[in-house]
């Protein structure tokens, strides 16, 4: 289907928590495929495992208590899970980057933030710290701040919550990176501000090229950037598809019902209820056998209570979890 | 003719800054300036701006949780502003809020039979026994087992707080209902649930919703009126498909127009506003949109535009349409 070079490559990645209550299958089988320059969306629920995938993708699992006990993950066809701590370091914040949902706790409040950038900028790369200030300045350009040679020796409790968010765009993307891992980048944001960041992704993802996997609850964000988008459910990728037919054809009944149950901004008002998913989604300690849907999905049989589905692919690039998929 | 509940006129709240060395008070944050608005008998009005704008504030200031700075708070044709707590005791039956955190906002500490029954011994209502039975009765109305009530918050999801906290708010039958952001906290799968139940509930109990969020869609789904509010104004008021459809105020343009919306397809012309909300503290001088505003004039940075009703029940403040 899509014949630009796959860059990061899942194949059935397995990550586990292994807490004093017991053992949390937060990532249990999720593939998931990044091509070169191509803007992926992960999206679910709290608890579905979409941010243990990043942190794995970056090799930042806490351990104990967290562990990838299975799979792997090419990066060029490498397997990152397979290199050591060094090789890991020169990779992540280098080739890979990534930007989390508060920009508050994720800048020190006691460096400027040209400070940190630069930091970033001669960590990765040898420049002299003259160089790296000019770079700085560059980058905090790049993203749209004002006056950036003022605001270089400025902290982040100076800046808004906007701002902030594109100082970390800005770090992120003072290496150049090959993909830019984006978790849940604009949710802490007001809209009219998660507009302007949005915005600014899409114009330096297309100057830049670089690949981008967008995470987020909100499936309106995915629609807006995403080529590709993966659904995930109690960690497992339910189904995966490009935008366009997540949202027209959806095949999986739980993708299928979170799109119907979210309200239609561009529609007139009406007075029918939303039709919602019943139930709630499985505690991690007490995964429903077959199925991780099954409890809460209409169309569920003997078959999904018992056994668990594989993914397929329905139709090409289409892949769906589901022994009885929605007809298209 | 629908009969008005509750009607704030210029309502204000302004939050003293007090100076470091004596409390003198240095400067004010003006949360909520000079805010008007009423809300019909069984109807819901959206109230929708982004953070720091002041719609909380107006909301707890119209309950009068905070005392207003001034203006007037006007329920059922009686002024309410100057009553003293002990007078707004029996009134206080009748308003009743429900607020966003499922977890802040719930007494870790009290099994949640006892949570629900607090306002009932509050306001000493009925006998032991018709407490106990109203509880069991309002827990089953907001899908809660009865069988739960000697458990603990923390052994409830999000979803389920949020329930918790409509049954607290609505077990002594009040007729107006702040919802302060009550979905926003929760999992898109829940959202439509908690949706779902405030609006039957409103249709059989007949209630009265000032419904606060910053999600627009939702605010379109569960409102029949909208205000929208800016560093501590309203900008536009309209109703729901006048104002989603046919926004007047640059800033409502611009809000709506930044909602994503979840179909790839659509590709809609968006209004990117430069720069953050300024500081409440210090707000813009005249219209306190100006200087985000793509269409500023002169005379916006002179004088404050005035409200005006555009269409019946559609009333911007801008001087764009005070031109005309």
């Amino acid at each position: 289907m899509d014949n630009r070079e796959v860059l990061v490559d899942i194949k059935n990645l397995r990550t586990f928590f292994y807490t004093e209550d017991g053992v949390v299958p937060a990532v249990d089988g999720v593939d998931l495929t990044i091509h070169r320059g191509e803007v992926v969306g992960l999206v679910g629920e709290s608890g579905c495992g979409k941010s243990v995938t990043a942190l794995s993708i970056i090799r930042l699992i806490p351990n104990p208590p967290g562990k990838i006990i299975g799979g792997e993950i090419f990066f060029h066809g490498e397997d990152l899970l397979k290199k050591n701590e060094e090789e890991t370091r020169l990779i992540r914040g280098d080739k890979i980057s990534m930007i989390f949902q508060e920009p508050m706790t994720s800048l020190n409040p006691v460096y400027t933030i040209g400070d940190q950038i630069s930091e970033a900028i001669t960590l990765h790369q040898k420049i002299d710290g003259a160089e790296a200030k000019k770079r700085t300045i560059e980058m905090l350009h790049l993203v749209g701040i004002p006056e950036p040679e003022r605001r270089f020796s400025q902290y982040p409790h100076e800046m808004s919550g906007g701002m902030r968010q594109r100082v970390m765009i800005a770090m992120a993307l003072s290496s150049n990176p090959e993909l830019l891992i984006s978790d849940e980048a604009t949710t802490a944001l007001d809209v009219t501000i998660q507009a302007q960041i949005l915005d600014l992704m899409r114009g330096l993802q297309k100057k830049l090229g670089m690949a981008i996997l967008i995470i987020t609850h909100n499936l309106a964000v995915v629609a807006e950037m995403a080529e590709t988008i993966n659904i995930a459910y109690a960690g497992k990728i339910v189904e995966s598809a490009t935008a366009k037919e997540i949202f027209k054809a959806p095949r999986h009944p739980y993708t299928y019902g979170l799109l119907q149950s979210i309200p239609k901004f561009t529609e007139k008002r009406t007075n029918e209820p939303l039709p919602a998913i019943e139930g709630m989604v499985p505690s991690p300690y007490h995964m429903p056998k077959g199925c991780r849907f099954n409890p809460r999905c209409p169309f569920a049989t003997e078959k999904c209570r018992e056994e668990e589905p594989e993914i397929i692919e329905l139709t090409p690039g289409h892949l769906v979890r589901c022994f009885h998929p929605i007809e298209s | 003719m629908a009969t008005r509940l509750v009607e704030v006129q210029k309502l204000k709240k302004w939050f003293p800054i007090k100076g470091v060395v004596f409390s003198t008070t240095v400067a004010s944050v003006k949360a909520v300036d000079e805010v008007s608005f009423f809300i019909n008998q069984g109807e819901t009005l959206g109230l929708v701006g982004e953070s720091g704008s002041g719609k909380t504030t107006a909301g707890r200031t119209m309950l009068k949780l905070l005392q207003p700075t001034g203006g007037k708070i006007i329920y059922k044709g009686e002024d309410i502003t100057k009553l003293t707590p002990n007078q707004m005791r029996p009134l206080r039956r009748n308003m009743q809020i429900m607020f966003q955190d499922p977890y802040g906002s719930l007494n870790p500490r009290m099994p949640v039979g006892d949570i629900i029954q607090e306002p009932l011994d509050v306001h000493g209502i009925g006998t032991r026994k018709e407490r106990r039975q109203a509880v069991a009765t309002m827990m089953e109305t907001v899908g809660l087992r009865p069988e739960y009530e000697r458990r603990y918050p923390h052994e409830f999801s999000g979803g389920q707080r949020q329930r918790i906290g409509v049954a607290r708010a609505l077990v002594i039958n009040p007729e107006l209902l702040v919802l302060d952001e009550p979905i926003s906290a929760l999992d898109v799968s829940i959202q439509s649930q908690i949706i779902n139940l405030l609006q039957e509930l409103q249709q059989r109990l007949n209630l009265t919703y000032l419904f606060i969020a910053h999600d627009l869609a939702v605010v379109r789904h569960m409102s029949d009126r909208v205000a929208v509010m800016y560093l501590g104004k309203i900008v536009e008021t309209a109703e729901n498909d006048e104002l989603f459809d046919h926004p007047l105020h640059p800033y409502t343009q611009a809000l709506l127009s930044a909602v994503p919306v979840p179909d790839p397809e659509v590709k809609r012309e968006r209004i990117i506003l430069q720069g953050d909300i300024p500081s409440p503290v210090n707000p813009p001088s005249g219209c306190h949109f100006r200087t985000r505003c793509p269409y500023a004039m002169p005379i916006c940075k002179e004088q404050e535009p005035l409200a005006i009703e555009v269409a019946p029940g559609h009333t911007v403040a801008c001087h764009l349409l005070t031109k005309k």
